[in-house]
């Protein structure tokens, strides 16, 4: 007879999980009203979401409190892992969702928000990106992973379009094959060391000095694979535009920012200790698809002639140009990938918005696609306010300072400056030039071009309501005047990533 | 209230800016011009407040942005920077005084006040991330201007002109976030600040890269040959009042960047590159010359002129004694005033014919006398008679790069007189002959508005010529202190000699005297 297992309560440590159980417990009360008392308005299931994602933004603000004193914390058998990348990046997925969120009230009626699901699947979705960036068991990361990425399947798929469809079987089906490389990876490394912890995998290929390096290296190919479709890295990246230009634009912009840096997390704690173990074949590798990722994905937005398309390539440069953080690998490095997407947060959900401001259903651009170029021309003079907050985006995206990316830029730069990177810091900064034309040809359209003739400034905010004029003064606030919060945050985010050894 | 002078300067025009939106587009110009009037007598009394005996920083503010990288807000100036601010202000000011009808005012008058916060920025930054953001920022409201009231081919030209100074800035950011990691390897301290950078001595090999790197951001600004195509598009396609910013004070950043970092910061280096850069200049000074020749239209005449008298500016600064750096700091300035009294003169002429070829004129003497003199003044000025503004800074300029190599500084003097030909047959093929167009014959001469922006400039191409002793002063005293600090940092032998000790001279004179 098995001896009964004996374990204490205060050794599980559940305090970890209540970050992760908030957003659970919010979806399953929406399910169960909905039960109840069919019909509600959507205005109801958006403030229920927002009341439980700033309870779980107050939960974060105690266990960053803890963390701050007593350093990283274990629970659950050791599974939760809350260390200060967990932190900050909980900090940035629950932010960024609780500015989304609100865009579903928009004036326009859309298919989506009607169902009381969809809010039940978002908060389910922020739960499985918590658990992920928040353990270093690869299957709990794959736990997470699939239930966040199921949910948004879903959520895109709901947008109701025919584009939507073949958005979300398409990321389906990469995502799928995606994970199935995962668990190949963590398949090796399981049978390499007999664990799926990582810091227990670093430790056994540390003490046999790295022997079985041709598995490794296997492994670390799928692993590599898997990631880059997550983070959308040339040449993994050809779901991305299409997906983007299918979910609506509020989803898009979502999605450019809360998945990666989940997937960015679970990355750094993965190749960290490969890079910094020597592992060279890795480091060219990282670099080849950090250079790749920039550079095409860049040169493909130029010849974009719908501006969500340019922004989905767009983001897919922005995340090669972050990626550029995990192969450098110093703590400067990572700090700056971490502030780096927190301006990024602001400034590319501010842009989304605006083309979701515009998002208008039966008009004569939607023959063409639904954010043309030319839908954008003479904006100035339509609506100049619109216009101004659009080209405000647009120049923070490019660089120029003192918007909030430039900051971003200028530290991550500075990083790959510190570790010696002279080529790729020069790369990166040419890419921005490149970026930079871009960025200006809707600024030209916007300001520079009369506006197509039969056309009112109403088709441009078709959509706007109070609430959506909020987030997007939040967001361009916050890209405005990002140089008062920089110091505070670079701060917060140095302290916190270099206290879990990052 | 002296203390906070600068901050005042800078952030004046940007809140006038936007509050401006407010203004009832009847009354934005009226709006505009009180505001630029008040800023320009704000930098008046920075003149007037400034100490012209001392060398160094006045007026120095610091607030710290970023500590925990090093980026301050600091802003000073010193004999260098102020005069390009008095005039930055003042061309703000006749900028807004003299604008003719355009369509959009008020968009207009916005851009042109936010113009001016990032000039006056630029110009007074002592950190170089805060001199780097009015750098790049200056760039949006100028592409504005272009882009959206130029010329048929207005947003080539606009996006050309911003991506190429966008691309050159990309590669000196690196190089400054380069200067900015060696200091903190130095010291232990992230640090931005011009005047903290101005103590690292860097060794040579360093040195070389890192003037590269900033040499690409300034030179494309100035703009040096080979860099120079987007210039004469900017001109070309820009409307009066652009051209106008552009030539006065936009193009004096990039010469001004080269004396405030490139020569104090590496000075080895600066010897190393000083002949290959001079043979640019001269390249720059002869080539664009005889390009301007070869021109039809007034205003590309004037244009490239105006690339030819930069060079000037550079070989001016690459003497690398006092008389050059100094010489090449007033040439900025009178460059500004002539060639934005020039700019100004073709949009006159613009306004009234909607043409700025030169056949299409001819015998404009007769009908427009007053025009025709202003112009030929402006015209004798640009090309540097004795007298006026110009003379003073392009014979200080040549007279400093004389004592490192009388050659390129012939070729250099050569340009003057191509300049000559050039300036005076566009000059007879406009003004002189028979009236032979029936359009031509009846055009009102320069009106009341146009005469207020174009006297002042008249008069000061005049009273600086004759006596350049205020202005000149305290340039002189701050080229000194920076050829000193040249003298001392240089490691290199060659950059030792190269650079003349300012004291040494002193001592060596006075001794003579004994």
């Amino acid at each position: 007879m098995l001896a009964p297992v004996n374990v204490s309560m205060e050794s599980l440590n559940l305090m970890t999980l209540a970050p992760m159980l908030i957003p659970i417990v919010g979806a399953l009360l929406i399910l169960v009203i909905d039960l109840f008392k069919s019909n509600l308005d959507k205005s109801l299931y958006v403030m229920l979401s927002i009341l439980f994602l700033l309870m779980d933004f107050g939960v974060l603000f105690e266990s960053a409190g803890l963390f701050a004193e007593g350093g990283t914390i274990m629970g659950v058998f050791d599974v939760m892992l809350i260390d200060g990348l967990a932190i900050i990046a909980q900090f940035i997925i629950v932010g960024t969702s609780m500015l989304f969120i609100p865009l579903a009230l928009t004036n326009t009626r859309f298919h989506e928000f009607s169902y009381p699901e969809f809010f039940a699947l978002f908060l389910f979705m922020i739960s499985g990106f918590q658990f992920m960036v928040s353990t270093d068991n690869l299957i709990l990361v794959f736990v997470g992973l699939e239930t966040a990425s199921l949910a948004l399947y879903t959520l895109i798929a709901m947008h109701n379009r025919a584009k939507s469809f073949e958005a979300a079987v398409k990321y389906f089906t990469m995502g799928a094959l995606a994970a199935g490389f995962y668990s190949f990876g963590s398949m090796i490394f399981y049978a390499l060391t007999g664990s799926v912890e990582i810091n227990q995998i670093a430790a056994v290929l540390e003490a046999n000095q790295y022997a079985d390096i041709g598995y490794v290296l296997i492994a670390v190919t799928f692993m590599l694979a898997s990631f880059g479709f997550k983070l959308s890295l040339v040449p993994f990246h050809t779901w991305a535009p299409d997906v983007y230009e299918g979910a609506s634009a509020a989803m898009a912009g979502y999605m450019s920012i809360v998945p990666k840096i989940a997937a960015f997390i679970v990355v750094m704690r993965l190749f960290e200790f490969l890079i910094h173990s020597g592992v060279v074949w890795l480091e060219v590798i990282l670099y080849i698809f950090v250079i790749l990722t920039m550079t095409i994905s860049n040169i493909w937005a130029l010849v974009q002639t719908d501006v969500k398309r340019m922004l989905a390539y767009s983001s897919i440069s922005h995340a090669g140009f972050v990626m550029s953080a995990v192969m450098i690998g110093t703590t400067q490095a990572n700090s700056a990938l971490l502030l780096y997407w927190v301006l990024f947060a602001f400034t590319n959900l501010g842009s989304f918005s605006m083309l979701w401001i515009s998002r208008a259903k039966n008009t004569d651009n939607a023959a063409e696609s639904d954010h043309s170029y030319n839908k954008f021309a003479g904006l100035i003079k339509t609506s100049p306010v619109m216009a101004s907050f659009m080209g405000l985006f647009m120049l923070s995206l490019a660089g120029i300072p003192p918007f909030a990316l430039f900051w971003g830029k200028l530290y991550l730069i500075s990083s790959a400056v510190t570790s010696g990177y002279t080529v790729l810091a020069l790369i990166m900064a040419l890419n921005s030039a490149i970026a930079g034309y871009y960025y200006l040809k809707l600024i030209v359209y916007m300001f520079m071009k009369d506006p197509v003739v039969g056309k009112d400034g109403h088709v441009y905010t078709v959509n706007s309501t109070l609430s959506l004029q909020v987030i997007v003064g939040f967001a361009a606030i916050g890209t405005i005047f990002a140089v008062a919060f920089i110091n505070p945050l670079l701060e917060f985010i140095t302290a916190f990533a270099y206290n879990s050894g990052y | 209230m002296f203390d906070h002078i600068l901050s005042i300067l800078i952030f004046f025009p940007a809140l006038a800016a936007l509050f401006g939106v407010v203004v009832d587009k009847d009354s934005i110009r009226a709006y505009g011009l009180s505001v630029a009037v008040v800023e320009f007598a704000l930098s008046l009394m920075l003149w007037f407040g400034f100490d012209a005996s001392v060398s160094g920083m006045q007026f120095m503010e610091q607030v710290s942005l970023i500590p925990a990288f090093g980026v301050n807000y600091i802003v000073g100036v010193d004999g260098i920077s102020l005069f390009i601010i008095v005039l930055a202000a003042f061309f703000t000011m006749i900028g807004i005084a003299s604008l003719t009808d355009t369509k959009n005012v008020k968009n207009m008058i916005i851009t042109l006040l936010m113009l001016q916060m990032t000039m006056a920025g630029v110009f007074a930054a002592l950190d170089a991330i805060l001199f780097y953001v009015f750098w790049e920022l200056s760039l949006v409201p100028m592409l504005y201007i272009i882009g959206a009231w130029g010329g048929p081919l207005r947003v080539y030209a606009s996006i050309k002109f911003f991506l190429y100074t966008f691309t050159g800035s990309l590669v000196m950011l690196v190089g400054m976030l380069f200067m900015a990691y060696f200091y903190f390897q130095a010291t232990g301290v992230w640090s931005f600040a011009i005047l903290d950078w101005y103590r690292l001595i860097l060794p040579q090999s360093y040195q070389l890269w890192l003037f590269a790197a900033f040499f690409m951001g300034f030179a494309i600004k100035v703009p040096m040959f080979p860099f120079h195509t987007w210039l004469p598009y900017a001109h070309g396609q820009a409307p009066t009042i652009g051209s106008v910013m552009l030539a006065a004070i936009l193009l004096k950043m990039g010469t001004y960047a080269f004396i405030r970092f490139s020569l104090p910061l590496f000075p080895d280096a600066s010897v190393f590159f000083m002949f290959p850069v001079a043979i640019i200049a001269v390249i720059m000074i002869i080539y664009t010359a005889m390009v301007a020749y070869a021109q039809e239209d007034v205003k590309q005449v004037v244009a490239y002129s105006s690339v030819s008298h930069m060079g000037v500016i550079v070989l001016g600064t690459f003497a690398m004694n006092v008389e050059g750096i100094s010489g090449s700091i007033f040439l900025m300035i009178a460059h500004g005033v002539v060639s934005g009294a020039l700019f100004l003169l073709v949009g006159v002429i613009y306004d009234r014919r909607h043409t700025k070829m030169m056949d299409q004129f001819g015998g404009l003497a007769s009908v427009m006398p007053r025009y025709a003199t202003i112009f030929g003044l402006m015209l004798m000025a640009s090309v540097g008679l004795p007298l006026t503004i110009n003379f003073v800074g392009e014979f200080l300029s040549l007279l400093g790069f004389y004592e490192q190599s009388h050659i390129i500084t012939l070729l250099a003097g050569i340009a003057i007189i191509v300049g000559a030909i050039y300036m005076l047959s566009a000059y007879k093929k406009m003004f002189f002959g028979e009236v032979t167009r029936e359009e031509n014959k009846n055009l009102p001469d320069v009106n009341k508005r146009e005469l207020l922006a174009l006297i002042p400039l008249a008069i000061i191409t005049v009273w600086l010529g004759i006596y350049p002793k205020p202005v000149l002063e305290p340039i002189n005293n701050s080229v000194e202190a920076v050829v000193q600090l040249m003298h001392d940092k240089a490691i290199t032998p060659e950059a030792k000699s190269a650079i003349p000790s300012v004291i040494k001279k002193d001592e060596t004179s006075t001794q003579e005297a004994h």
